[in-house]
């Protein structure tokens, strides 16, 4: 999933500092299994930010919804009715869903609550981490499954550097070096042989270095 | 010959190589590397100069080892691979070999989270290993790395580094032999300090039959003082200070003593050891005592070839 965190609650009042009708988006995606944009959070923001307002002796008019998915036209379109009578929407799903909306309604204001931060996974309850940089061309057929250029600080490609001590990489002790990872797990399926190739150079012009990304399905299309 | 550097003179002649290190300074004073390269040439056969080492701003070793070359010191041009993409990386190469510079050191670089700019973003287009397979490339065929024709010669004699006390151990040996297919002509170690597992490393190597393969040249690092010993031995990943190392230095009268004679001790063992073709000195900040540990560890004066 697309792991997000709530940003400050400074920086959100400072956003939106000056507008007095805002609508709290939340999303039932991705966001709301990393307990960052649910119907949950969007109660709990809206609070806080009245909170913060009343404090401040400038009330302001919240609408608190949360559509199923902020990333597609089905759900996002739901809203044209409505998003008119808004000073802004205060978006609570990831980047893409701020992006969809700003695509597609021009004349509203479409503002980030949350911090877009990785693809990752749920370790255990409240603890996410990266897997995926979503680099266009995958090579974990190569690597044991485990990702290199998402899970090593230098993206290398060729087994570790030399700050790979105990297990854990040399930036923060908390990271496990995915070196270490994917040489235990390439031993254990007796599989170290394929450590010994030297993997090319990788063609970025499939990753977001390339310039937007897009995918047509000419068979999907209606 | 492939590049006939002096320091590959030294090393194909069958010889016991020195190197050393000279780190750029912080500003623009030029007089600075050229200080350092006045008080080295006559100790070593090749100079290093860091490439924005520990991802601190400094001079750039391209332009420290033409300062050095003027002063008929051979360079080592570091590079690493932290802050230039292909296409900067093959540019400054040309250059390098137009500024007359016939050493080059293909490294990772230290994370830019331990830098003096902590946020920049890191470009890791192509890795250490990738860019020995890129530079061999220039200079064996001629060719970029897309396939087109480098008007010139590459004569380059190419480096890269290895690091015996960084995990998973059993693996270290398998990455130097991945360096040395993707083409690299020498090595140059981290710091030693821990012998028992240098030796344990050298057997590896020398089983594979990779010291035949490659030149090693074993690092050294003279420790300055007991914080610096502590501090290597407790916050430098990748580098291991037996507790006795630093004991010797905390019980030492004079620690600076101490540090010398370490050096020079780790340097006698080195000598020793089949397969080990060379040190190469890292005094980081105390370049001043390179000379000494040298000449005193019997390896002066240096040859002529």
């Amino acid at each position: 999933m697309i792991v997000a965190e709530r940003k400050p609650i400074q920086e959100i009042l400072s956003m939106i500092s000056g507008l007095r009708k805002i609508l709290i988006l939340g999303c039932k995606g991705c966001v709301t299994v990393c307990s960052a944009g649910s119907e949950r959070e969007v109660m709990i923001l809206a609070t806080i930010i009245r909170m913060g307002r009343k404090k401040k002796d400038e009330p302001i008019e919240l609408v608190e919804r949360t559509l199923v998915r902020q990333c597609d036209p089905e759900f996002i379109d739901q809203l044209s009715d409505s998003i008119g009578q808004f000073d802004a929407v205060l978006s609570m799903a990831c980047g893409v869903g701020v992006n969809f909306l700003a695509d597609r309604y021009p004349k509203t204001i479409a503002l980030p609550a949350v911090n877009t931060k990785f693809y990752g996974v749920a370790e255990e309850q409240g603890v996410w981490s990266e897997r995926c940089a979503g680099c266009g061309d995958c090579i974990l057929n190569l690597t044991g499954g485990l990702c290199p250029v998402a899970r090593c600080s230098k993206g290398l490609f060729n087994g570790p550097c030399g700050g790979s001590v105990n297990g854990k990489c040399e930036i923060n002790p908390d990271i496990n070096c995915v070196w270490q990872l994917i040489y235990d797990r390439l031993k254990g399926l007796n599989q170290l042989d394929k450590l010994d190739e030297i993997l090319p150079v990788k063609d970025w012009g499939v990753s977001s270095h390339g310039g937007p990304r897009k995918i047509v399905r000419e068979d999907l299309k209606i | 010959m492939k590049a006939n550097s002096n320091l590959e003179r030294i090393l194909t002649s069958g010889q016991f190589a020195v190197t050393a290190e000279c780190g750029p300074p912080k500003g623009t004073l030029g007089e600075v590397v050229r200080r350092k390269g006045e008080s080295l040439k006559f100790c070593c056969d090749a100079l290093n100069v860091t490439d924005n080492q520990t991802a601190i701003v400094r001079m750039s070793s391209i332009s420290g080892c033409a300062l050095l070359k003027g002063l008929g010191i051979d360079p080592v041009m570091q590079m690493v691979v932290r802050d230039r993409n292909r296409i900067a990386i093959q540019s400054d190469i040309l250059g390098a070999v137009a500024l007359g510079i016939r050493n080059m050191l293909c490294l990772s670089g230290d994370h830019q989270k331990f830098g003096n700019h902590p946020s920049a973003k890191g470009v890791y287009d192509i890795d250490s290993i990738q860019l020995i397979q890129i530079v061999k490339r220039m200079r064996d065929e001629k060719k970029f790395l897309n396939g087109e024709d480098i008007s010139g010669e590459v004569p380059l004699f190419i480096g890269a580094a290895a690091n015996p006390f960084a995990d998973p151990f059993e693996f270290r040996v398998r990455r130097l032999a991945k360096k040395i297919k993707a083409g690299v002509d020498f090595i140059q170690t981290q710091a030693i300090f821990d012998m028992e597992r240098f030796l344990r490393w050298m057997a590896m190597v020398r089983d594979q039959g990779l010291d035949k393969k490659a030149h090693i040249l074993a690092g050294i690092i003279p420790i300055k003082s007991v914080g610096m010993a502590r501090y290597m031995a407790k916050n430098v990943a990748g580098i291991t200070v037996p507790k006795e190392i630093v004991t010797r230095m905390e019980q030492a009268k004079d620690a600076k003593e101490e540090g010398v004679k370490i050096a020079i001790e780790i340097i006698e063992q080195i000598k020793e050891i089949e397969g080990v073709h060379g040190v190469h000195v890292m005094a980081v900040a105390w370049e001043d005592i390179v000379p000494r540990v040298v000449k005193e560890a019997g390896l002066m004066p240096r040859p002529l070839v």
